[in-house]
Protein backbone atom coordinates (compact mmCIF):
# COMPACT_ATOMS: atom_id res chain seq x y z
CA UNK A 1 0.00 0.00 0.00
CA UNK A 2 1.28 3.06 -0.61
CA UNK A 3 0.29 6.46 1.38
CA UNK A 4 -0.12 9.70 0.08
CA UNK A 5 0.66 12.65 2.24
CA UNK A 6 -1.46 15.69 1.06
CA UNK A 7 -0.72 19.41 1.71
CA UNK A 8 -2.77 22.09 1.89
CA UNK A 9 -2.96 25.56 3.34
CA UNK A 10 -5.71 27.39 4.64
CA UNK A 11 -8.09 24.94 3.23
CA UNK A 12 -6.66 24.98 0.00
CA UNK A 13 -5.34 21.78 -1.32
CA UNK A 14 -1.57 22.36 -3.35
CA UNK A 15 -2.03 20.71 -7.03
CA UNK A 16 1.46 19.01 -6.32
CA UNK A 17 -0.98 16.82 -3.76
CA UNK A 18 -2.87 15.16 -6.94
CA UNK A 19 0.92 15.12 -9.06
CA UNK A 20 1.62 12.95 -6.06
CA UNK A 21 -1.69 10.85 -6.06
CA UNK A 22 -1.06 10.33 -9.66
CA UNK A 23 2.44 9.06 -9.32
CA UNK A 24 1.15 6.79 -6.48
CA UNK A 25 -1.49 5.08 -9.02
CA UNK A 26 0.56 4.87 -11.48
CA UNK A 27 3.32 3.11 -8.93
CA UNK A 28 0.51 0.29 -8.05
CA UNK A 29 -0.77 -1.39 -5.41
CA UNK A 30 -3.75 0.22 -3.02
CA UNK A 31 -3.37 4.29 -2.67
CA UNK A 32 -4.56 5.26 0.87
CA UNK A 33 -4.19 9.47 1.47
CA UNK A 34 -3.60 10.91 4.94
CA UNK A 35 -4.98 14.28 5.69
CA UNK A 36 -3.35 16.72 8.31
CA UNK A 37 -4.44 19.73 10.04
CA UNK A 38 -7.26 21.10 12.49
CA UNK A 39 -10.57 20.90 10.45
CA UNK A 40 -9.57 18.82 6.96
CA UNK A 41 -13.44 17.64 6.13
CA UNK A 42 -13.36 19.51 3.26
CA UNK A 43 -10.00 19.18 1.93
CA UNK A 44 -10.13 15.61 3.09
CA UNK A 45 -13.15 15.28 0.77
CA UNK A 46 -11.80 16.90 -2.15
CA UNK A 47 -8.37 14.22 -2.65
CA UNK A 48 -11.15 11.77 -1.99
CA UNK A 49 -12.51 12.13 -5.14
CA UNK A 50 -9.58 10.49 -6.60
CA UNK A 51 -9.51 6.59 -7.29
CA UNK A 52 -7.95 5.69 -3.85
CA UNK A 53 -8.94 2.78 -0.97
CA UNK A 54 -9.54 5.67 1.67
CA UNK A 55 -8.50 8.83 2.94
CA UNK A 56 -7.18 9.17 6.52
CA UNK A 57 -7.31 11.93 8.65
CA UNK A 58 -5.18 13.31 11.57
CA UNK A 59 -7.55 16.32 13.06
CA UNK A 60 -5.96 17.80 15.45
CA UNK A 61 -5.71 21.75 16.99
CA UNK A 62 -2.21 21.14 17.42
CA UNK A 63 -1.96 20.95 13.88
CA UNK A 64 -3.55 24.06 12.63
CA UNK A 65 -0.44 25.44 11.91
CA UNK A 66 2.35 23.67 10.02
CA UNK A 67 4.89 22.70 12.44
CA UNK A 68 7.77 19.80 11.21
CA UNK A 69 7.71 18.56 14.57
CA UNK A 70 4.20 18.28 14.60
CA UNK A 71 4.06 16.49 11.42
CA UNK A 72 6.80 14.08 12.18
CA UNK A 73 4.79 13.14 15.36
CA UNK A 74 1.76 12.28 13.73
CA UNK A 75 2.71 10.46 10.42
CA UNK A 76 5.24 8.80 12.73
CA UNK A 77 1.78 7.24 14.57
CA UNK A 78 0.19 7.33 11.39
CA UNK A 79 2.61 5.15 9.53
CA UNK A 80 3.27 2.82 12.85
CA UNK A 81 -0.82 1.81 12.93
CA UNK A 82 -1.19 2.26 8.43
CA UNK A 83 2.04 -0.01 7.81
CA UNK A 84 2.69 1.46 4.31
CA UNK A 85 5.21 -0.21 2.27
CA UNK A 86 5.50 2.93 0.78
CA UNK A 87 4.83 6.75 1.60
CA UNK A 88 4.67 9.43 -1.51
CA UNK A 89 4.84 12.83 -0.86
CA UNK A 90 4.89 15.99 -3.05
CA UNK A 91 8.08 17.60 -3.35
CA UNK A 92 7.54 20.95 -2.01
CA UNK A 93 9.16 23.35 0.36
CA UNK A 94 7.48 21.81 3.62
CA UNK A 95 7.90 18.18 2.61
CA UNK A 96 11.73 19.39 2.37
CA UNK A 97 10.71 20.65 5.81
CA UNK A 98 10.04 17.24 7.63
CA UNK A 99 10.09 14.54 5.34
CA UNK A 100 13.99 14.01 6.32
CA UNK A 101 13.46 14.11 9.60
CA UNK A 102 10.55 11.74 9.44
CA UNK A 103 12.32 9.41 7.38
CA UNK A 104 14.92 9.38 9.99
CA UNK A 105 12.92 9.30 12.92
CA UNK A 106 11.64 5.98 11.82
CA UNK A 107 14.34 4.81 10.26
CA UNK A 108 13.21 4.38 6.50
CA UNK A 109 15.21 5.38 3.51
CA UNK A 110 13.73 8.56 1.81
CA UNK A 111 14.40 9.51 -1.91
CA UNK A 112 13.34 13.07 -2.47
CA UNK A 113 12.93 15.09 -5.70
CA UNK A 114 11.64 11.67 -8.13
CA UNK A 115 10.60 12.46 -11.65
CA UNK A 116 9.48 8.75 -12.28
CA UNK A 117 9.25 5.19 -10.54
CA UNK A 118 11.46 2.90 -13.16
CA UNK A 119 11.46 -1.36 -12.74
CA UNK A 120 11.37 -0.11 -8.56
CA UNK A 121 13.99 2.33 -8.84
CA UNK A 122 13.22 6.28 -8.55
CA UNK A 123 14.52 8.32 -11.18
CA UNK A 124 15.44 11.59 -9.93
CA UNK A 125 18.33 14.34 -11.44
CA UNK A 126 21.89 14.69 -10.04
CA UNK A 127 24.43 17.29 -10.55
CA UNK A 128 21.73 20.26 -11.41
CA UNK A 129 19.72 18.06 -13.72
CA UNK A 130 22.97 17.47 -15.64
CA UNK A 131 22.64 14.10 -15.13
CA UNK A 132 20.02 11.31 -14.28
CA UNK A 133 19.69 8.58 -11.82
CA UNK A 134 18.15 5.24 -10.76
CA UNK A 135 18.26 4.88 -6.98
CA UNK A 136 17.50 1.68 -5.75
CA UNK A 137 16.26 1.52 -2.01
CA UNK A 138 15.44 -1.56 -0.42
CA UNK A 139 12.43 -2.11 1.72
CA UNK A 140 9.77 0.33 2.93
CA UNK A 141 10.35 3.57 2.40
CA UNK A 142 9.12 7.19 1.59
CA UNK A 143 10.03 8.97 -1.74
CA UNK A 144 9.08 13.11 -2.98
CA UNK A 145 7.93 13.49 -6.12
CA UNK A 146 9.08 16.87 -8.17
CA UNK A 147 6.76 19.26 -9.38
CA UNK A 148 5.31 18.70 -13.11
CA UNK A 149 6.68 15.28 -12.75
CA UNK A 150 3.30 13.92 -13.10
CA UNK A 151 0.25 15.97 -13.83
CA UNK A 152 -2.30 16.39 -12.23
CA UNK A 153 -5.45 15.78 -14.69
CA UNK A 154 -3.57 12.49 -15.37
CA UNK A 155 -4.69 11.60 -11.74
CA UNK A 156 -7.67 8.94 -11.48
CA UNK A 157 -10.95 9.79 -10.49
CA UNK A 158 -12.80 7.15 -8.59
CA UNK A 159 -16.44 5.66 -9.13
CA UNK A 160 -17.58 7.06 -6.40
CA UNK A 161 -16.03 9.17 -3.24
CA UNK A 162 -13.28 7.69 -1.20
CA UNK A 163 -14.24 6.60 2.29
CA UNK A 164 -12.73 9.37 4.82
CA UNK A 165 -11.73 7.85 8.33
CA UNK A 166 -10.19 9.51 11.19
CA UNK A 167 -6.78 7.90 12.73
CA UNK A 168 -6.97 7.80 16.31
CA UNK A 169 -3.21 9.35 16.73
CA UNK A 170 -2.74 12.10 19.52
CA UNK A 171 -0.54 14.64 19.52
CA UNK A 172 1.62 16.15 22.40
CA UNK A 173 2.00 19.85 21.61
CA UNK A 174 4.51 20.11 24.20
CA UNK A 175 6.98 18.25 22.18
CA UNK A 176 6.20 20.64 19.02
CA UNK A 177 9.57 23.30 19.55
CA UNK A 178 9.14 25.30 16.31
CA UNK A 179 6.77 28.11 17.44
CA UNK A 180 5.22 29.48 13.68
CA UNK A 181 4.03 33.04 12.99
CA UNK A 182 1.80 34.07 10.25
CA UNK A 183 2.56 33.69 6.51
CA UNK A 184 3.55 36.77 4.76
CA UNK A 185 4.51 38.47 1.55
CA UNK A 186 6.96 40.51 1.36
CA UNK A 187 6.32 44.15 -0.42
CA UNK A 188 4.50 44.07 -3.05
CA UNK A 189 6.15 43.19 -6.30
CA UNK A 190 7.50 46.24 -8.05
CA UNK A 191 7.41 44.52 -11.49
CA UNK A 192 4.68 41.59 -12.55
CA UNK A 193 6.69 39.92 -15.25
CA UNK A 194 3.96 37.63 -15.51
CA UNK A 195 2.09 40.36 -17.90
CA UNK A 196 5.38 40.45 -20.23
CA UNK A 197 4.98 39.47 -23.40
CA UNK A 198 8.89 39.01 -23.78
CA UNK A 199 11.79 37.90 -21.38
CA UNK A 200 15.29 38.05 -21.93
CA UNK A 201 16.80 36.21 -18.65
CA UNK A 202 20.37 36.15 -17.42
CA UNK A 203 21.82 32.96 -15.59
CA UNK A 204 25.60 32.53 -14.20
CA UNK A 205 27.18 32.76 -17.95
CA UNK A 206 26.56 36.63 -17.85
CA UNK A 207 29.72 36.62 -15.49
CA UNK A 208 29.43 39.63 -13.63
CA UNK A 209 26.95 42.75 -13.11
CA UNK A 210 28.78 44.97 -15.67
CA UNK A 211 27.85 42.61 -18.64
CA UNK A 212 24.19 42.82 -17.75
CA UNK A 213 24.00 46.00 -19.98
CA UNK A 214 24.37 43.87 -22.68
CA UNK A 215 21.29 41.64 -21.87
CA UNK A 216 19.55 44.88 -21.49
CA UNK A 217 20.55 45.92 -25.24
CA UNK A 218 18.71 42.69 -26.57
CA UNK A 219 15.80 43.33 -24.20
CA UNK A 220 15.49 47.03 -25.56
CA UNK A 221 15.71 45.57 -29.13
CA UNK A 222 13.51 42.84 -28.64
CA UNK A 223 11.03 45.26 -26.84
CA UNK A 224 11.05 42.63 -23.79
CA UNK A 225 11.50 43.04 -20.07
CA UNK A 226 15.04 41.68 -18.29
CA UNK A 227 14.66 39.00 -15.93
CA UNK A 228 17.66 36.33 -14.15
CA UNK A 229 17.92 33.01 -12.59
CA UNK A 230 18.44 33.03 -9.14
CA UNK A 231 22.14 33.11 -8.53
CA UNK A 232 22.05 36.26 -10.08
CA UNK A 233 19.57 37.83 -7.81
CA UNK A 234 21.54 36.51 -5.16
CA UNK A 235 24.52 38.12 -5.84
CA UNK A 236 22.69 41.18 -5.94
CA UNK A 237 23.35 41.99 -9.95
CA UNK A 238 19.23 42.19 -10.14
CA UNK A 239 16.47 42.75 -7.45
CA UNK A 240 15.06 40.06 -6.50
CA UNK A 241 11.72 40.66 -7.47
CA UNK A 242 13.09 40.23 -11.64
CA UNK A 243 13.93 36.66 -10.34
CA UNK A 244 12.20 33.72 -12.13
CA UNK A 245 11.62 30.38 -11.27
CA UNK A 246 10.28 28.56 -7.75
CA UNK A 247 11.88 31.00 -5.70
CA UNK A 248 10.22 33.89 -7.70
CA UNK A 249 7.71 34.82 -10.49
CA UNK A 250 6.05 32.10 -12.67
CA UNK A 251 5.76 33.46 -15.99
CA UNK A 252 4.08 32.19 -19.64
CA UNK A 253 5.41 34.87 -21.84
CA UNK A 254 5.16 34.77 -26.05
CA UNK A 255 9.04 34.81 -25.56
CA UNK A 256 11.67 33.34 -23.29
CA UNK A 257 15.69 34.12 -24.30
CA UNK A 258 17.31 32.35 -22.01
CA UNK A 259 20.94 33.93 -21.85
CA UNK A 260 23.84 31.53 -20.00
CA UNK A 261 20.88 29.55 -17.80
CA UNK A 262 21.73 26.31 -17.66
CA UNK A 263 18.64 25.25 -16.15
CA UNK A 264 17.93 23.89 -12.69
CA UNK A 265 14.63 22.64 -12.45
CA UNK A 266 13.97 25.37 -9.63
CA UNK A 267 14.40 27.59 -12.56
CA UNK A 268 12.29 25.45 -15.18
CA UNK A 269 9.50 25.55 -13.26
CA UNK A 270 9.11 29.17 -13.61
CA UNK A 271 9.15 29.60 -16.82
CA UNK A 272 8.52 26.67 -18.88
CA UNK A 273 5.16 27.39 -19.56
CA UNK A 274 7.02 30.08 -22.34
CA UNK A 275 5.50 29.84 -25.37
CA UNK A 276 8.73 30.22 -27.58
CA UNK A 277 12.11 29.42 -25.65
CA UNK A 278 15.08 30.17 -26.97
CA UNK A 279 18.25 28.82 -25.66
CA UNK A 280 22.15 30.52 -25.62
CA UNK A 281 24.92 28.53 -23.84
CA UNK A 282 28.57 27.43 -23.76
CA UNK A 283 27.66 24.12 -22.26
CA UNK A 284 25.73 21.88 -24.85
CA UNK A 285 24.86 19.32 -22.18
CA UNK A 286 22.64 22.39 -20.44
CA UNK A 287 19.55 21.08 -19.41
CA UNK A 288 17.95 24.22 -20.53
CA UNK A 289 18.10 22.99 -23.97
CA UNK A 290 15.61 20.14 -23.39
CA UNK A 291 13.11 22.54 -23.18
CA UNK A 292 14.21 24.98 -25.39
CA UNK A 293 12.15 25.61 -28.91
CA UNK A 294 15.70 27.20 -30.49
CA UNK A 295 18.99 26.68 -28.57
CA UNK A 296 22.76 28.12 -29.91
CA UNK A 297 25.64 26.55 -28.38
CA UNK A 298 27.63 29.00 -27.96
CA UNK A 299 29.64 32.62 -26.09
CA UNK A 300 27.11 34.94 -25.89
CA UNK A 301 29.26 37.44 -25.63
CA UNK A 302 29.69 37.17 -29.32
CA UNK A 303 25.84 35.62 -30.19
CA UNK A 304 23.68 38.34 -28.58
CA UNK A 305 25.53 41.19 -29.84
CA UNK A 306 25.17 39.82 -33.18
CA UNK A 307 21.53 39.33 -32.76
CA UNK A 308 21.17 43.08 -31.39
CA UNK A 309 22.45 43.86 -34.35
CA UNK A 310 20.49 41.79 -36.42
CA UNK A 311 16.91 43.53 -34.85
CA UNK A 312 18.26 46.51 -35.42
CA UNK A 313 18.83 46.67 -38.83
CA UNK B 1 27.75 31.83 20.43
CA UNK B 2 29.24 28.07 19.11
CA UNK B 3 28.22 27.55 15.69
CA UNK B 4 28.93 24.64 13.42
CA UNK B 5 28.75 24.91 9.86
CA UNK B 6 28.68 21.66 7.89
CA UNK B 7 29.84 22.16 4.23
CA UNK B 8 30.87 19.72 1.62
CA UNK B 9 33.09 19.53 -1.44
CA UNK B 10 31.64 19.23 -4.78
CA UNK B 11 33.10 19.38 -8.28
CA UNK B 12 33.34 22.45 -10.38
CA UNK B 13 30.37 23.58 -12.26
CA UNK B 14 32.55 24.36 -15.11
CA UNK B 15 33.65 21.16 -15.25
CA UNK B 16 32.78 18.81 -18.04
CA UNK B 17 30.89 15.72 -16.30
CA UNK B 18 32.10 12.31 -16.91
CA UNK B 19 30.12 9.15 -15.66
CA UNK B 20 32.17 5.73 -14.95
CA UNK B 21 32.77 2.78 -16.52
CA UNK B 22 30.29 1.24 -14.20
CA UNK B 23 27.79 4.26 -14.49
CA UNK B 24 27.48 4.64 -10.82
CA UNK B 25 28.76 8.06 -10.03
CA UNK B 26 30.98 10.35 -11.94
CA UNK B 27 34.54 9.81 -13.04
CA UNK B 28 36.16 12.50 -10.97
CA UNK B 29 39.55 11.67 -10.38
CA UNK B 30 40.57 14.59 -12.99
CA UNK B 31 37.87 16.68 -11.97
CA UNK B 32 38.07 20.08 -10.05
CA UNK B 33 36.13 20.99 -6.88
CA UNK B 34 34.77 23.53 -5.34
CA UNK B 35 32.87 24.53 -1.99
CA UNK B 36 29.11 23.57 -2.25
CA UNK B 37 27.73 27.07 -3.24
CA UNK B 38 24.55 27.02 -0.40
CA UNK B 39 27.11 25.71 2.40
CA UNK B 40 29.04 29.14 1.05
CA UNK B 41 26.01 30.86 2.35
CA UNK B 42 25.76 28.58 5.85
CA UNK B 43 29.32 29.37 6.58
CA UNK B 44 28.68 33.21 5.71
CA UNK B 45 26.11 33.44 8.39
CA UNK B 46 27.64 31.68 10.63
CA UNK B 47 30.93 34.48 10.37
CA UNK B 48 28.05 36.87 10.87
CA UNK B 49 26.52 35.74 13.89
CA UNK B 50 29.91 35.49 15.83
CA UNK B 51 30.86 38.97 14.48
CA UNK B 52 27.61 39.74 16.16
CA UNK B 53 27.43 37.62 18.91
CA UNK B 54 31.00 36.12 19.74
CA UNK B 55 31.77 32.87 20.27
CA UNK B 56 33.70 29.94 17.84
CA UNK B 57 33.14 28.64 14.35
CA UNK B 58 33.33 25.33 14.28
CA UNK B 59 33.77 23.82 10.02
CA UNK B 60 32.43 20.41 9.67
CA UNK B 61 33.11 18.31 6.69
CA UNK B 62 32.45 15.03 5.91
CA UNK B 63 34.42 13.81 2.43
CA UNK B 64 37.55 11.96 1.32
CA UNK B 65 40.82 13.16 1.76
CA UNK B 66 39.81 15.62 -1.15
CA UNK B 67 37.84 17.45 0.81
CA UNK B 68 40.68 19.33 2.87
CA UNK B 69 40.53 22.05 0.17
CA UNK B 70 37.32 23.62 0.57
CA UNK B 71 38.13 23.09 4.67
CA UNK B 72 40.96 25.53 3.95
CA UNK B 73 39.11 27.65 2.01
CA UNK B 74 36.63 27.80 4.91
CA UNK B 75 39.12 28.41 7.63
CA UNK B 76 40.66 30.97 5.51
CA UNK B 77 37.16 33.07 5.35
CA UNK B 78 37.22 33.00 8.87
CA UNK B 79 36.06 30.17 10.88
CA UNK B 80 38.44 28.97 13.66
CA UNK B 81 38.64 25.61 13.26
CA UNK B 82 37.67 22.59 11.65
CA UNK B 83 36.88 18.76 12.27
CA UNK B 84 37.06 16.67 9.08
CA UNK B 85 35.25 12.92 8.96
CA UNK B 86 37.36 11.52 6.31
CA UNK B 87 35.96 8.04 4.51
CA UNK B 88 36.29 7.71 0.40
CA UNK B 89 33.04 6.53 0.54
CA UNK B 90 31.35 9.54 1.94
CA UNK B 91 32.48 11.30 -1.18
CA UNK B 92 28.99 9.20 -3.16
CA UNK B 93 27.36 8.08 0.38
CA UNK B 94 23.40 9.12 0.99
CA UNK B 95 22.31 11.83 2.83
CA UNK B 96 21.76 9.26 6.24
CA UNK B 97 25.20 7.88 5.52
CA UNK B 98 26.65 11.80 5.76
CA UNK B 99 24.07 12.83 8.55
CA UNK B 100 25.55 9.98 10.38
CA UNK B 101 28.80 10.99 9.87
CA UNK B 102 28.41 14.60 10.57
CA UNK B 103 26.40 13.71 13.89
CA UNK B 104 29.92 11.99 14.86
CA UNK B 105 31.46 14.98 14.47
CA UNK B 106 29.17 17.62 16.15
CA UNK B 107 27.48 15.59 18.98
CA UNK B 108 30.49 16.26 21.68
CA UNK B 109 31.31 19.78 20.92
CA UNK B 110 28.40 21.12 22.45
CA UNK B 111 26.99 23.49 19.79
CA UNK B 112 24.20 26.50 19.72
CA UNK B 113 23.75 26.08 16.85
CA UNK B 114 24.30 24.20 13.48
CA UNK B 115 24.22 25.85 9.75
CA UNK B 116 23.67 23.46 6.73
CA UNK B 117 23.48 24.99 3.47
CA UNK B 118 19.65 23.97 1.51
CA UNK B 119 21.46 20.89 -0.42
CA UNK B 120 24.66 19.57 -2.50
CA UNK B 121 25.02 20.70 -5.89
CA UNK B 122 25.92 17.23 -6.76
CA UNK B 123 23.22 14.81 -5.56
CA UNK B 124 20.77 17.62 -4.26
CA UNK B 125 18.76 14.83 -1.72
CA UNK B 126 18.20 18.10 0.37
CA UNK B 127 17.95 15.76 3.31
CA UNK B 128 21.39 15.82 5.35
CA UNK B 129 20.53 18.83 7.25
CA UNK B 130 17.21 18.13 8.63
CA UNK B 131 18.18 14.46 9.01
CA UNK B 132 21.42 15.71 11.20
CA UNK B 133 18.79 17.69 13.15
CA UNK B 134 17.37 14.69 14.37
CA UNK B 135 19.86 12.39 14.92
CA UNK B 136 21.23 15.59 17.55
CA UNK B 137 17.74 15.49 18.62
CA UNK B 138 17.63 19.34 17.73
CA UNK B 139 14.49 21.05 16.33
CA UNK B 140 15.39 22.37 12.58
CA UNK B 141 14.01 24.94 10.58
CA UNK B 142 14.89 24.84 6.76
CA UNK B 143 15.25 27.67 3.86
CA UNK B 144 16.14 30.37 5.98
CA UNK B 145 16.53 33.69 4.84
CA UNK B 146 17.30 35.77 7.91
CA UNK B 147 18.82 34.57 11.88
CA UNK B 148 17.37 36.25 14.87
CA UNK B 149 19.37 34.93 18.10
CA UNK B 150 19.20 36.28 21.25
CA UNK B 151 19.04 34.87 24.83
CA UNK B 152 19.07 30.73 23.62
CA UNK B 153 16.30 31.56 21.23
CA UNK B 154 16.22 31.63 17.91
CA UNK B 155 13.66 33.66 15.58
CA UNK B 156 14.18 33.05 12.04
CA UNK B 157 12.50 33.79 8.43
CA UNK B 158 11.60 30.70 6.37
CA UNK B 159 11.13 30.83 2.72
CA UNK B 160 7.69 29.09 1.76
CA UNK B 161 6.41 28.81 -1.85
CA UNK B 162 5.28 31.80 -4.16
CA UNK B 163 6.90 34.42 -2.53
CA UNK B 164 5.22 33.85 0.51
CA UNK B 165 7.83 34.14 4.42
CA UNK B 166 6.78 32.67 7.84
CA UNK B 167 8.75 33.52 11.07
CA UNK B 168 9.42 30.71 13.10
CA UNK B 169 10.76 30.58 16.82
CA UNK B 170 13.09 27.57 18.24
CA UNK B 171 14.68 27.26 21.38
CA UNK B 172 18.86 26.78 21.15
CA UNK B 173 20.45 24.41 20.54
CA UNK B 174 19.02 23.83 16.95
CA UNK B 175 20.02 23.48 13.25
CA UNK B 176 19.22 25.51 10.14
CA UNK B 177 19.12 24.93 6.57
CA UNK B 178 19.94 28.75 4.92
CA UNK B 179 18.64 29.65 2.15
CA UNK B 180 21.29 30.77 -0.54
CA UNK B 181 21.54 34.82 -1.31
CA UNK B 182 20.48 34.76 2.57
CA UNK B 183 23.83 37.48 2.62
CA UNK B 184 26.77 38.43 0.43
CA UNK B 185 29.77 36.66 0.42
CA UNK B 186 32.96 37.12 1.42
CA UNK B 187 36.07 35.81 0.17
CA UNK B 188 39.36 35.03 1.85
CA UNK B 189 41.63 37.04 2.06
CA UNK B 190 45.57 36.81 2.10
CA UNK B 191 45.75 36.98 5.90
CA UNK B 192 43.30 34.80 5.94
CA UNK B 193 44.77 32.39 3.83
CA UNK B 194 47.98 32.47 5.73
CA UNK B 195 46.10 32.10 9.31
CA UNK B 196 44.35 29.44 8.20
CA UNK B 197 47.52 27.45 7.85
CA UNK B 198 48.17 27.29 11.69
CA UNK B 199 44.31 26.36 11.95
CA UNK B 200 43.35 23.22 13.88
CA UNK B 201 42.01 20.51 11.17
CA UNK B 202 40.73 17.57 13.63
CA UNK B 203 40.40 13.78 11.56
CA UNK B 204 37.77 11.52 12.87
CA UNK B 205 37.39 8.01 11.00
CA UNK B 206 33.38 7.47 10.71
CA UNK B 207 31.95 4.57 11.81
CA UNK B 208 30.89 2.29 9.18
CA UNK B 209 27.59 3.04 7.18
CA UNK B 210 24.95 0.86 6.18
CA UNK B 211 23.64 2.54 3.17
CA UNK B 212 20.07 1.63 2.59
CA UNK B 213 19.66 3.30 -0.80
CA UNK B 214 22.36 3.19 -4.06
CA UNK B 215 22.59 4.53 -7.49
CA UNK B 216 21.60 1.96 -9.41
CA UNK B 217 22.66 3.59 -12.59
CA UNK B 218 23.43 7.46 -13.31
CA UNK B 219 23.68 8.66 -16.96
CA UNK B 220 22.94 11.79 -19.44
CA UNK B 221 19.07 12.37 -19.73
CA UNK B 222 17.61 11.20 -23.44
CA UNK B 223 17.46 14.35 -25.81
CA UNK B 224 13.53 14.42 -25.80
CA UNK B 225 12.40 17.67 -27.18
CA UNK B 226 12.88 18.56 -31.25
CA UNK B 227 15.08 21.58 -29.82
CA UNK B 228 15.72 23.30 -33.13
CA UNK B 229 20.02 23.76 -32.87
CA UNK B 230 21.08 26.66 -34.93
CA UNK B 231 25.07 26.30 -35.92
CA UNK B 232 27.39 28.57 -37.84
CA UNK B 233 29.45 31.59 -37.16
CA UNK B 234 28.04 33.97 -34.37
CA UNK B 235 26.68 36.33 -36.94
CA UNK B 236 24.79 33.04 -38.79
CA UNK B 237 23.25 31.72 -36.04
CA UNK B 238 21.94 35.08 -34.78
CA UNK B 239 20.48 35.80 -38.19
CA UNK B 240 19.17 32.74 -38.40
CA UNK B 241 17.36 32.97 -34.75
CA UNK B 242 16.44 36.20 -35.52
CA UNK B 243 15.03 35.06 -38.92
CA UNK B 244 12.80 32.38 -37.02
CA UNK B 245 11.53 33.74 -34.49
CA UNK B 246 9.58 36.16 -36.51
CA UNK B 247 8.74 34.61 -39.23
CA UNK B 248 8.28 30.39 -37.64
CA UNK B 249 7.56 31.44 -34.25
CA UNK B 250 6.02 34.91 -34.51
CA UNK B 251 7.67 35.83 -31.26
CA UNK B 252 8.80 38.93 -32.64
Amino acid sequence: MILVVAEHREGKLNRATLETIAAAQVAGGPVKIAVLGSGVDAVAAEVGKAEAAEVVTIDDPALKDYTADGFVLALEQLIAAEKPERVFLPHTYQTRDFAPALAARINRPLVTDCVSVKDGAYVRPMFQGKLQADVAVEGPHLATFQISAYRADAMKNGASAAAVRKASVAIDASKIRQKPEAPFKEAKQAVDLSQAERIVSVGRGIKGQENLQLAQQLAQAMGAEIAASRPICDAGWLPMDRQIGSSGQTVAPKLYVALGISGAIQHLVGMKGARTIVAINKDPEAPIFEIADYGIVGDLFEIVPAMIAELNK
Amino acid sequence: MKIAVCIKQVVTREWQLRVNDQKTWIRDQDASFELNEPDAYALEEALRLKEKHGGEVVVCCAGPARSTQVIREALARGADRAVHVESDALASADANAVAEALAGAIKDEGVDLVLTGLQSDDQGFGQVGVVLAEKLGMPHATIIMEVQASDGTLRVKRELEGGWFQWVGLPMPALLTIQSGINQLRYATLKGIMAAKKKEIKKITPAAANPSQHIASIYFPEKGKKTKMLSGSPAEAARELVKRLREEARAL
